[in-house]
């Protein structure tokens, strides 16, 4: 317990938080980030970064859970949000009607989506639960889904208050979207399990009895125990073949009334044959049987499939699961209350309250207040749009300054995000599935075999009619393409997994194979390519005003204040301040005396003349670089002109050129300005044709259908703006960052922000497909041997069940050794880290 | 040897046992989460 006493009181930081912030910074009790210099209390013995920390620790606290902090131990969580929703939704009887279940007792029991759990000590957390709050029977939390299922009492508490104590543990909870169909996951791998377990247990059965049949053809065996021997295998491995293989005869025939020939089907015919084969003789009395072949086959080839779905199904999950995050309630304004309801429930004409950081709900007018709102998910657009009454806001746009009230006009679907969702769908449906190589060998290589076998009957027909059709069968049973059937979900599998842990959650093995055949790919701009968000990139003038400027907008909510805190620093303590802020222009300011304005060119010649010739220049190439231009002026004189762009990401340069070396043609669809799109497709390298701005959704997606028409496309972006597009590429690809309904629709999601790991992607999929096509030489390799084998006469069970292992053996060796989605990450990837905690500078 | 006739049927009533109760498990939810556990298993305090 010692350690565990020590990490409590005096917790570990985070991974290289504090290092760096100098001697007198103090750490977060409760996250372990640098506390900002404004929070930290002189004398208090413990610090904390933000009111969210300050409230789960004093929880943990009260209630003796300290151990959270010895259990957590090397992972530090993100500060804690501040808890301050009611959840109100949650106890509205038409969500519990669809989301809840009722459990035994007169309980209910329900599944909530949690933001922010990481590692052991968060379900350690989270299921204390019934301890922390009397009436919560059971908490139990899925980690890689991030799912905590709850069993509660409704007649003692209700789930808002169990969501409400969720979310003040710094866990905020979301209700589920998509249980439905995860439920209908969930049950056919649970139906492929219990196939797997009788194929398995089938196999070991049938094949430890095929080792006395081996013996007795080696050294002479008693007739009646032969016979016993082979009916005991014929029963054994009939329940293996149409339970636990009927899933290949179903899909073989689906296949074929489609008029494809998918791998399923020479996988059928080689267990048929071999199956009918055994039972003719079997009753004959006389020839061979390979029942433990086929037993043994069904069982690998059956795992081998379980394997890959699980591995595309956590991606599917995560992805299904982060849509969750989309709010599900929006507070209503009623006279002078503020009430917590529903979305689905908003109506038009009501009126709806949005804070400063949450998301417009829904379509509406602006009846009170003034902000700047963040456009960039909805529309691609990097610079902020300040708001006043009376002007248009979307469902979808980021608050990003202060309170607003909006009259809700459009709701739901019929909102312009709502749309777009719905052009998402119906291009992610309408999309055809990519034929895989295996299953692109498989008409060819069910005729070759079909071929040979026919050869052999007309051979043998010859020399030995009674053997002829003993010899063909061999021949279909050891080229059922076991590693052939294996080679792709096998090497896929491997892949997908680790990617996984690289960051790449990829919804589908065709995916990988897509991404090594290249064509076109466009890429979205803001956000992606860049941060996606107003950094200041050039400065002209005087810097001696820079700290006066730095200590003004130190105060300031407004995006491009922050975006000077960030990049001058923070002032020097102790500078005497009088800030007479003007909303939309900009501020002014007295700073140690000295009257400083900062803002838009308008606003500053209101209230400082004209500038000097040299910087009226500089605004003019600012714009034409399509920069946002903000000048400063001390005095009544105009001393500097700053320039805000959104800067590219420091590694898309490089993640760009290695796409182009593969041979991509790499563009930019970006709603932006289009003078912004092409300066930033100049400084990347990339043709002016090629960088389109001023696209709107729809602009983007026939973007993607033109390029569908001559070849592959890949989409990559990260908005609600790029979803359509990412659902109708060939391969979508959403960044992190974005809107959660980009996840939904792309096929790989990358976990981390920026376009930098791209490249890696590409290599990832380019080595699988290298792994894929060594595996399938491997066992093409193994059924040439089986054929001559076969058509010569020389095969017998015993051969046979040694060279289907063998050579699946070499395929599961080759899968799981190769090296796939390991290497080390680019150097330059590093720099797009999320924003660091600048304020202790 | 005219054991075998006996022996065998009842090896294979034990493998029939092992099955059932694998697919006990798969159906009782199991293996539907295979990480979680080896994160929880971790708590030893109470």
């Amino acid at each position: 317990m010692s350690t565990a006493e020590a990490a409590a009181g005096r917790p570990l930081p985070g991974p290289g938080a504090a290092e760096d912030t100098g001697a007198n910074a103090a750490a977060c009790a409760h996250c372990g980030l640098a506390a900002p210099l404004a929070s930290i209390e002189a004398g208090a013995p413990r610090q904390f970064c933000c009111e969210g920390c300050r409230a789960v620790w004093a929880i943990l606290h009260e209630h003796g859970l300290e151990r959270y902090y010895a259990l957590r131990a090397g992972g530090a969580p993100a500060p804690a949000p501040v808890a301050d929703r009611l959840y109100a939704e949650l106890d509205d009887a038409g969500f519990q009607g669809r989301s809840c279940r009722p459990a035994p007792g007169g309980l209910l029991a329900t599944d909530l989506y949690l933001e922010g759990v990481h590692c052991g000590a968060c379900v350690w957390l989270v299921e204390k639960l019934p301890g922390l709050l009397p009436g919560v029977a059971e908490a139990r939390l899925d980690l890689p889904r991030s799912q905590a299922h709850v069993v509660w009492d409704p007649r003692v508490l209700s789930l808002s208050a169990v969501a409400r104590r969720l979310a003040s543990l710094g866990y905020t909870p979301h209700p589920c979207r998509g249980q439905a169909a995860q439920a209908a996951r969930r049950r056919e791998d649970r139906a492929m399990l219990g196939r797997i377990g009788v194929a398995g247990a089938v196999a070991a059965n049938v094949m430890a009895i095929a080792f006395a049949l081996y013996g007795g053809m080696l050294d002479g065996m008693e007739p009646e125990f032969a016979t016993f021997f082979r009916w005991l295998s014929l029963v054994l491995t009939a329940p293996s073949l149409v339970w636990s293989g009927g899933v290949f005869f179903r899909s073989a025939w689906v296949a074929l009334r489609a008029g494809t020939l998918g791998m399923d089907l020479p996988i059928s015919i080689g267990l048929l044959v071999g199956f009918v084969h055994g039972v003719v003789n079997t009753v004959r009395g006389s020839g061979e049987v390979y029942f433990e072949t086929v037993s043994t086959l069904i069982f690998l080839l059956l795992f081998g499939r379980y394997l890959q779905r699980r591995q595309q199904r956590a991606a599917g999950d995560a992805a299904e699961l982060a849509a969750s995050l989309y709010p599900t309630s929006a507070r209503l304004v009623e006279g002078d209350g503020v009430r917590e309801v529903a979305l689905d429930a908003l109506i038009p004409g009501a009126r709806v309250e949005v804070r400063a950081g949450d998301l417009v709900p829904a379509d509406g007018v602006i009846v009170a207040g003034r902000s700047t709102l963040d456009l960039s998910l909805l529309t691609g657009e990097s610079a902020p749009r300040g708001v006043r009454p009376g002007d248009r806001v979307h469902a979808g746009t980021l608050n990003l300054a202060s309170r607003l009230e909006v009259e809700v006009e459009r709701t739901g679907e019929e909102t312009r995000v709502g749309r777009l969702m719905m052009l998402m769908e119906e291009h992610a449906r309408r999309r055809a599935p990519i034929a895989q190589l295996a299953d692109r060998i498989s008409g060819r290589f069910v005729a070759t075999v079909l071929t040979l076998a026919a050869i052999t009957v007309a051979i043998w027909w010859r020399v030995d009619p009674a053997r002829a059709f003993d010899h063909a069968a061999a021949l279909l049973i050891v080229t059922c393409p076991c590693a052939l059937g294996l080679a792709t979900p096998l090497a896929v599998s491997a892949a997908i997994g680790r990617a996984a842990r690289a960051g790449f959650l990829i919804k589908g093995g065709d995916v990988l194979e897509a991404l090594t055949r290249p064509g076109r790919m466009w890429l979205d701009k803001t956000g992606t390519l860049t941060a996606g968000r107003a950094e200041l990139a050039r400065w002209h003038g005087d810097p001696a005003v820079r700290s006066l400027v730095a200590a003004a907008e130190a105060h300031s909510a407004h995006p491009l204040a922050r975006a000077f805190g960030r990049a001058l620093g923070v002032p020097s303590p102790g500078v005497r301040l009088e800030i007479a802020e003007t909303h939309g222009g900009g501020i002014e300011a007295s700073v140690d005396g000295r009257r400083l304005v900062v803002g838009s060119p308008a606003f500053v010649r209101g209230r400082a003349g004209e500038s000097p010739a040299a910087i009226a220049s500089a605004v003019d190439a600012l714009i034409a670089d399509g920069l946002t231009p903000v000048l400063v002026a001390v005095d009544g004189e105009v001393r500097a002109a700053a320039g805000f762009g959104d800067a590219l990401r420091p590694d898309a340069g490089a993640a760009l050129d290695h796409v182009r070396a593969l041979g991509w043609r790499p563009g930019i669809l970006s709603g932006d300005d289009p003078r912004i799109a092409r300066a930033a497709g100049a400084r990347l390298g990339l043709e002016e044709e090629a960088c389109r701005g001023g696209v709107t959704p729809e602009d983007k997606l026939q973007a993607v259908l033109a390029a569908r028409a001559e070849g592959p496309v890949v989409m990559v972006g990260d908005g609600v703006n790029d979803a359509a597009a990412l659902a109708a590429a060939t391969v979508g690809v959403a960044v992190a960052g974005g809107a959660e309904a980009a996840l939904t629709a792309a096929d790989v999601f990358v976990v981390r922000s920026g376009v930098g790991r791209l490249a890696e992607l590409l290599d990832g999929a380019r080595h699988t497909m290298r792994v894929v096509r060594r595996n399938l030489v491997f066992s093409l390799g193994y059924n040439v041997i089986g054929v001559t084998l076969a058509m010569t006469g020389v095969l017998n069970p015993l051969l046979a069940a040694i060279l289907m292992p063998l050579s699946s053996l070499t395929v599961i060796l080759s899968s799981y050794r190769a090296r796939t989605f390991t290497a080390p990450a680019p150097a330059g990837s590093v720099a797009a880290a999320p924003i660091p905690a600048e304020g202790a500078r | 040897m005219s054991v075998m006739f006996v022996l065998l049927p009842v090896a294979l009533i034990f493998a029939g046992c092992a099955l059932a109760v694998f697919l006990w498990a798969v159906r009782a939810g199991q293996f539907d989460d295979l990480e979680t556990p080896s994160v929880r298993i971790l708590h030893d305090d109470d």
